[in-house]
């Protein structure tokens, strides 16, 4: 298969704009305007490299591609926004060159477009119901929201570098934001905004969250987070790193010691989930979360300056087949590994992982074993392993979330020899700051039970993002940070409405 | 408004206590406020590019707002936080961590360490010693100079027996002679404490095993994040997988599974020796 260069798609992008600048289209033509791919490295050179795997729309492909969108009047794909991001506005300010204005429409309901426009699950999210999809009845064939939010976030970027936003006059009143991922990052620059102290406290030495432990480079960009961190201290938020709560300081102590007025807890889905089956603490079985922090956030990759060592992997086997199952595969390709097998249990269509990043991986040779579950990791007398038994499954009825379950076929058992195995197949919420803070209450899988406001069982406490939904996504933890952060406005505008 | 509250982390002390080993006093008040027997911190000395290790608080002064760590520079980030001197910052330094040493009364206590082992157990022993625990401290070295922490262990100890490999200093005897004997007189302890290495660990188990007492271990296996998201640090504890650096550092020996552990300590063995085997070649080209 020969692949689109980027000037070849500028090329033509180019010129199929020219021919319809300046034209009233109708709803046929705007139907007719091919959907623009991406341009991205070439699959066999990005093997090699951590650079980000897709280049991003040129001007002249963001404009073509808006043009696409019909502008319905009743705009199904803002129902798909977890926050509602003002869609059809947006894409008619790109089609128009007013990407000034398009920015400032997204961050009306989201601050985080370079990153949501790169790592959303569009095709469930808000292509999921796009008209220009259903007319062409292929989901797949939807406007590329995510692609033209991610469009002008980097034009922005590039152009004026992102601005600093407002912020009203100092309250006086202090709030502790635990973790800094995307719903601490949320909560903390909507809370600034309104006047009060804020302080991230972070256990990692580097903020970010999951966005720089767990998600590669080649997805998203280390720059890009940074550069929303750094708005954030210009906007005057206090980053203290190296703090663990719940043992650098207990929950409660950041009230009695510290004096904090509030606290939102967004401390994420930490904690990697094992399988429980044999063989899982031998030599050479890593969970994803371990094997892509040393990979990302420790820089292992670089093998020429990074300290901390990473496993060589030859054959290795990825169980499971979400988004940290791809990036863990892929990460694993990137440090040379001969052959990466996904062995999931389901078929393709229900693995969870963005769809791009599946056909990606794929494109890197990555290889797919559906309705294949691990049994037991097998090792050598050094415990080592050496190789995964897996058995077959075939799918039943469907199951409480509507896929249908995989049921094993007994005596299927077949062996894949990897010296590797990256167990990714999962994470539940982090426990330390529950197990410090008896008063917090939880539900059975140990997530932190909130009120529709986002606050928590203990007075003045707040929490939001994975914490609360379990292993989610950036912009439901966007979502819930927005929501907690206006409760915890409110609480703290009638602690001042009381005292005067 | 100062952004980023980067803590300073600043070396306070240095001494040099036997041949590798390193003492340093380093700045560090929140840390130290908070700190329990038995805990320990992370530490990272680039923040680029460094490897995130764990080293116990063997001692902590919350009022100078300052803990003790002891080490040996066995490899690459160790040997560069020796070569920090007083004023030198510590980029990162994460804690306390782990749960803290269950402190009761127990009645007779054994204290086993094996060479930089006695540093993290000495904090345990002081606070056992402070709940009336009566304590037989054994320390073992592999020669005489790499006997460390004998003063402050006798301090602490009713009786302090002093074992090395070649027999240069003390009883020429590995740790577990002494323990077998102390273990055959009428009276048995009510608690062992070993730490070390995992194999003085695993023997010393072994050792008190068919006598039912229980023998506290801290286990230092391969650590990145030190609060529970990375699950590098895990072992098998009764048939259980367990994260070191939340649900212990400590465990009862008896339910370890020490050859699992011995195994992933070995993990990265080839890439460290070859990662200390350039850093050599850097100092002789220095
Ligand atoms: C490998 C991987 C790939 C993913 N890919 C996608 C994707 O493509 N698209 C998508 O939408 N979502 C993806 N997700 C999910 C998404 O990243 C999360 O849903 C999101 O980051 C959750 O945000 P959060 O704010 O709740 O917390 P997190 O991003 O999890 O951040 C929590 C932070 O809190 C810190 N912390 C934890 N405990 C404490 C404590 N006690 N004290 C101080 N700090 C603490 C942690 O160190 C961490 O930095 C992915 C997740 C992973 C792991
Ligand atoms: C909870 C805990 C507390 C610890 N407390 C202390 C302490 O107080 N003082 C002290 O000197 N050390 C302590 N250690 C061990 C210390 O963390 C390691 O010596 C250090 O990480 C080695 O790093 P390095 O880069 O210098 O050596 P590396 O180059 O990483 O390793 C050099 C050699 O040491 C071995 N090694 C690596 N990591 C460990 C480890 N965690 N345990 C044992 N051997 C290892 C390697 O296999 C290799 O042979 C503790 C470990 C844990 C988990
Ligand atoms: S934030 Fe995500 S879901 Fe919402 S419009 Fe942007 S890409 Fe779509
Ligand atoms: S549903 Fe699709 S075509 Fe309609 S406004 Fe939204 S993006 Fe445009
Ligand atoms: S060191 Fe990562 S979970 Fe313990």
């Amino acid at each position: 298969m020969s692949r689109a260069t980027p000037e070849l798609l500028e090329r033509e992008a180019t010129r199929l704009l020219n021919s319809i600048e300046g034209a009233e289209l109708t709803r046929k033509q705007r139907l007719e305007i091919p959907q623009q791919t991406i341009p991205a490295q070439d699959p066999v050179e990005r093997r090699s490299n951590m650079s980000e795997v897709t280049l991003g729309y040129t001007e002249a492909q963001a404009r073509l591609e808006a043009a696409r969108c019909l502008q319905c009047k009743n705009a199904v794909c803002v129902e798909g926004c977890p926050v509602g991001v003002d869609i059809p506005s947006f894409i008619q300010a790109i089609e128009d060159g007013r990407y000034a204005e398009a920015i400032a429409i997204i961050h009306r309901t989201n601050i985080l477009p370079a990153i949501c426009g790169r790592v959303c699950p569009q095709e469930n999210q808000c292509q999921a119901t796009c008209t220009v999809g259903k007319v062409h009845k292929d989901p797949l064939k939807a406007v590329s929201i995510g692609r033209l939010e991610r469009f002008v976030a980097d034009y922005e970027r590039s152009t004026q570098g992102s601005g600093v936003p407002e912020v009203k006059p100092e309250t006086g009143k202090r709030v502790a934001v635990i973790g800094s991922g995307p719903a601490s990052i949320t909560v903390a620059a909507d809370l600034r905004r309104e006047g009060h102290a804020v302080t991230i406290l972070e256990a990692f030495h580097r903020p970010g969250g999951v966005m720089v432990y767990g998600i590669p480079e080649f997805r998203l960009p280390k720059a890009i987070v940074e550069d929303e961190i750094h708005t954030l201290e210009r906007m005057g938020v206090e980053i203290r790193t190296n703090f663990l709560v719940g043992r650098t300081r207990r929950l409660h102590d950041l009230f009695d010691k510290d004096g904090y007025d509030a606290v939102f807890i967004g401390s994420g889905a930490g904690l990697p989930k094992f399988l429980g089956i044999e063989g899982e603490n031998l030599v050479g079985v890593f969970s994803a979360n371990e094997f892509l922090t040393r990979s990302n956030l420790m820089k292992a990759y670089d093998r020429e300056h990074a300290e901390t060592p990473i496993f060589q992997p030859r054959k290795v086997a990825v169980f499971g087949g979400g988004n940290v199952a791809m990036d863990a595969a892929r990460t694993a390709v990137r440090l040379e590994a001969e052959e990466v097998n996904v062995i999931y249990r389901r078929t393709r269509t229900e693995m969870p992982a963005r769809a791009e990043e599946v056909d990606n991986a794929e494109e890197e040779g990555v290889r797919f074993h559906f309705l294949r579950s691990p049994k037991r990791i097998l090792g050598n007398e050094d415990e080592r392993v050496v190789g995964v038994e897996c058995l077959a499954y075939e799918l039943g009825e469907p199951d409480d979330s509507g896929r249908r379950r995989p049921v094993p076929i007994p005596g299927s058992e077949t062996v894949i020899e990897v010296d590797t195995a990256l167990v990714s197949i999962g994470n539940d919420s982090h426990p330390l700051i529950t197990q410090t803070t008896p008063e917090l209450e939880t539900n059975k899988w140990g997530n932190i039970l909130t009120d529709e406001n986002g606050k928590t069982s203990m007075d003045r406490v707040y929490a939001g993002g994975d914490i609360v939904l379990g292993a989610a996504t950036v912009i439901l933890a966007m979502g819930e940070g927005r929501k907690a952060a206006a409760s915890i406005h409110e609480l703290l505008t009638s602690d001042s409405d009381d005292s005067a | 408004m100062p952004a980023r509250m980067v803590a300073v982390n600043r070396i306070l002390e240095r001494e040099q206590l036997a041949p590798h080993v390193f003492r340093i006093r380093v700045e560090a008040p929140l840390i130290a406020e908070e700190r329990r027997p038995g805990q320990f911190v992370i530490l990272q000395i680039d923040s680029e590019f460094g490897e995130r290790i764990p080293l116990t608080i063997a001692d902590a002064d919350p009022e100078e707002g300052s803990i003790t760590l002891i080490f040996q520079a066995v490899g690459k980030s160790t040997q560069q936080l020796a070569a920090l001197n007083v004023g030198g910052k510590i980029a990162n330094l994460l804690g306390p961590l782990g749960r803290p040493t269950e402190i009761k009364s127990f009645g007779r206590v054994i204290a086993v360490g094996g060479g930089i082992g006695v540093a993290p157990m000495f904090p345990i022993v002081q606070a056992l010693k402070r709940e009336g625990n009566r304590i037989t401290t054994i320390i073992g070295a592999r020669t005489r100079e790499l006997v460390i922490l004998e003063s402050e262990m006798r301090s602490v100890s009713e009786e302090l027996i002093v074992c090395t490999d070649d027999g240069s200093y003390g009883r020429k005897a590995v740790v577990t002679e002494p323990l077998a004997e102390l273990c055959r007189s009428e009276r048995l302890p009510d608690l062992v404490v070993a730490i070390g290495p995992a194999i003085m660990m695993k023997f010393c188990v072994e050792t008190v095993r068919h006598h039912d007492i229980p023998v506290m271990v801290s286990l230092n296996t391969i650590m990145v994040d030190g609060t529970g998201m990375c699950g590098g640090c895990r072992v098998t504890v009764d048939g259980e997988t367990k994260f070191v650096c939340v649900d212990g550092p400590e465990f009862d020996g008896r339910l370890v599974d020490f050859n699992n552990m011995l195994k992933r300590l070995e993990a990265y063995r080839d890439q460290e020796e070859r990662r200390l085997h350039e850093c050599r070649i850097e100092e002789v080209r220095e």
